[in-house]
């Protein structure tokens, strides 16, 4: 082969430059992750436990959110966007890497700093039925970390615990209620409360709508998408679902196998996706229109997705990917922006 | 065509300690032979207690097939003792699981848990069942089949396993399949290639399928016709073209609403239904939609309306809402200003105020 003698290993100083330009710092931007690592380890033995691998659920990704805006993050189970999530937020260490929030490293903030940040940052979680505490009341779990970060008090706390209720579209004299008194959608707009309670900048939302109903959806997507305009949020939209992080993103970012693929203005990625992986992944998705599902073609990948664990050589993608060739498997393509702001990692992008 | 299934006004109700609840209460609908069904509604609709019931796999007690009659190939399967009935699950009907890591048993092997429908219902020997097992997981596109047919479920991928699930369910042959839900715990490629098999399979074997979903989207390419499911009813059934060229229902706006669309052209706002499915147990007296009903009228709060076809569309298009019957108000509605509409001038409003309120840089 030919093509081998070819590649040299990419410079660091190139990778450098290409991650600047992901990254770009204009001051407007709130959160900027730069080459973010999050490797679990594997151990073995009993007694001495030595490290025989690593699952790689998050290698080296780039990428910034601008303040107010939504950043969709979209990807299959185990590609390592929940995890990106929580590496954001601190809520496991990163391997290597440089999360900043409005100007601060978070990776190197000691604890007790690192907390009261946390008041700026919050998160709601998936599933509404394990991620509120069923001996806690809804006034007190709201009300915690209004005490947390002192905020507020006895009468005040109480007051504000009833305004929150309001603002998330629930009755304000469920404060003494059990969340198992509620239904998903009603314990879903508990845990939105519950991250407004200290009026963050910015959330973290992981698949915050996947346990739900189809009617009830819609319900919570409007209802996060009145609060961002209300409070000023940004988010990073967290989701399986294509057709919701269309409906919500300003930006969408496709992750697969613990990198970022794609990333581009949800227009552009929709329309004019580069990666081949979006493009199957759109594909993929089932339009409620019998006519148009007719016309549709669908391009199938066949297999699935590989381990983290040793994840393939070169471009992690091309074990499945129909446009494959000698290159893929040698070289890690960068991620390159390929028109203005619409980044993808593809040797062969386009259509 | 004759029909394989002919469901008729069958109820099914568990008997809790709060009191009665009417999981599925008078639903009555036909399968032809090798048609695809798709059964559309939320959770708790009674749709999977309507699969359940067609294989009388109804948990005894709480729950009860009250009344009704299911005919399988013109035999009464209410009516039939155990062992019948036994002869017929797995073998002319056969079930596709939504949960492929619970619905596989984790101590057996693949080939054991597949052959063992083989050699009870097609009195096959040892060989001929692991000969056949192996086919069948070709059939369902597993890499090696040969290699893979003593591993473990959990030496499977959750696509793989689901393969297995359709092996299993076609290993005797059935006239009839009933998913329910079995893309819903799968990503969307795999979703894609799933669906691509069953489709397939369905052609090659003209099979009936009834296919139980909560997404209109996995529906809309996938069956013939299709019955919406609210409150243990069938609120609206007509052909899939017809269902979402002219939907009818309120219902069925709302669930159409409700859910982004993938080739939407522009960020409109959603329209939820409001409120939450009722209570099964104390439904409301009249219509179950009636309480969140936006077109709702004095009549639809007293009496329930029965499933009656619609003047205006197709004759096999069938609601159940006052609105829809013969002199109703919303039997001219055009849904297309009722959902489309709604969403763009949304949209355009949305949009007019967004370029106000901000001066979008970068743009």
């Amino acid at each position: 082969m030919s093509v081998t003698t070819n590649i040299t290993p990419p410079k660091d100083e190139f990778i450098q430059r290409t991650r600047s330009t992901a990254t770009a710092d204009s001051g407007k931007n709130l959160l900027t992750v730069q080459a973010l690592k999050m490797h679990f380890p594997l151990t073995q033995g009993i007694i001495f436990q030595r490290q025989v691998g690593a699952v790689r659920a998050v290698d080296g990704i780039d990428f910034y959110v601008e303040r107010g805006e939504t950043l969709g993050l979209v990807g299959e189970s185990g590609c390592g966007k929940s995890t990106t999530g929580r590496a954001i937020l601190q809520l496991y260490k990163p391997t290597s890497g440089s999360v900043k929030f409005d100007g601060t490293e978070l990776t190197t903030l000691p604890g007790e700093k690192m907390r009261r940040m946390r008041r700026r940052m919050q998160m709601i979680f998936q599933d509404p039925y394990a991620s509120l505490n069923p001996r806690m009341t809804v006034g007190n779990i709201i009300g915690e970390p209004l005490e947390v970060h002192n905020l507020a008090k006895g009468r005040a706390k109480t007051e504000r615990v009833q305004e929150l209720l309001k603002i998330v579209g629930l009755n304000p004299y469920f404060t003494n209620r059990y969340p198992h008194e509620f239904s998903g959608g009603q314990r879903q707009r508990i845990g939105v409360a519950r991250a407004l309670a200290v009026e963050p900048d910015f959330i973290v939302a992981d698949e915050p709508i996947s346990a739900l109903d189809v009617s009830i959806q819609a319900q919570v997507i409007n209802l996060l998408e009145e609060l961002q305009d209300r409070f000023k949020l940004t988010y990073l939209f967290i989701a399986h679902d294509l057709s919701v992080v269309r409906h919500i993103s300003d930006r969408v970012a496709v992750m697969y196998l613990g990198k970022i693929v794609e990333l581009a203005d949800r227009i552009d990625l929709y329309e004019h996706p580069l990666h081949p992986y979006s493009q199957a992944l759109l594909s993929a998705v089932p339009i409620p229109d019998p006519q148009v599902e007719q016309k549709r073609k669908r391009i199938i990948l066949t297999g699935d997705v590989p381990s983290p664990v040793n994840p393939p050589s070169g471009c992690r993608f091309h074990t499945r990917c129909w446009k494959a060739q000698a290159i893929c498997s040698e070289v890690d393509p960068e991620f390159i922006e390929h028109a203005p702001r619409h980044w993808a990692a593809c040797h062969f992008p386009g259509a | 065509m004759t029909d394989l299934l002919e469901v008729t006004d069958l109820h099914t109700q568990f008997f809790t300690r709060d009191g009665v609840v009417r999981a599925v209460d008078g639903v009555t609908f036909q399968v032809a032979a090798g048609e695809t069904l798709g059964i559309v509604g939320e959770s708790g609709c009674g749709k999977s207690v309507t699969a359940l019931s067609l294989m009388r796999l109804i948990p005894q007690p709480p729950g009860k097939i009250v009344s009704g009659s299911i005919m399988f190939d013109g035999q009464d399967i209410l009516k039939m003792d155990d062992d019948d009935v036994r002869g017929i699950r797995g073998k002319s009907i056969a079930m596709i699981f939504q949960d492929p890591m619970t619905s596989l048993n984790p101590v057996l092997t693949i080939s054991r848990q597949i052959s063992e429908a083989l050699e009870l219902h097609m009195k096959m020997d040892k060989n001929e069942a692991r000969n056949r097992t192996i086919e069948l997981l070709e059939l369902v596109q597993i890499p090696s089949a040969k290699k893979r047919i003593d591993d473990y479920p959990h030496q499977f991928s959750g696509g793989m396993r689901q393969r297995v699930m359709i092996a299993m369910a076609l290993s005797c042959g059935p006239k009839l399949i009933l998913a329910d839900e079995p893309t819903t715990a799968l990503d969307v490629t795999i979703q894609a290639q799933i669906l691509d098999l069953l489709k397939n399979l369905a052609r090659e074997f003209r099979t009936a399928f009834i296919l139980i979903t909560h997404d209109l989207g996995v529906v809309a390419g996938m069956t013939q016709r299709i019955n919406v499911m609210y409150a243990g009813r069938i609120v609206e059934k007509a052909d899939t073209v017809e269902l979402f060229a002219n939907p009818k229902m309120p219902y069925t706006w709302g669930l159409l609403r409700s859910i982004p669309r993938l080739d939407e052209s522009r960020r409109a706002k959603l329209v939820p239904i409001e409120g939450l499915p009722p209570d099964l147990i104390a439904p409301p007296p009249g219509c179950k939609f009636e309480p969140r009903c936006q077109y709702r009228r004095d009549v639809c709060s007293e009496k329930e309306p029965e499933l009656k076809r619609i003047p205006n569309a197709k004759s096999d298009h069938e609601a159940r809402c006052w609105g829809t019957q013969e002199g109703g108000w919303l039997v001219d509605t055009d849904w297309k200003r009722e959902i489309g509409d709604t969403r763009l001038i949304e949209a355009i409003k949305q949009e007019t105020a967004s370029v106000t309120a901000t001066e979008t840089p970068g743009e």
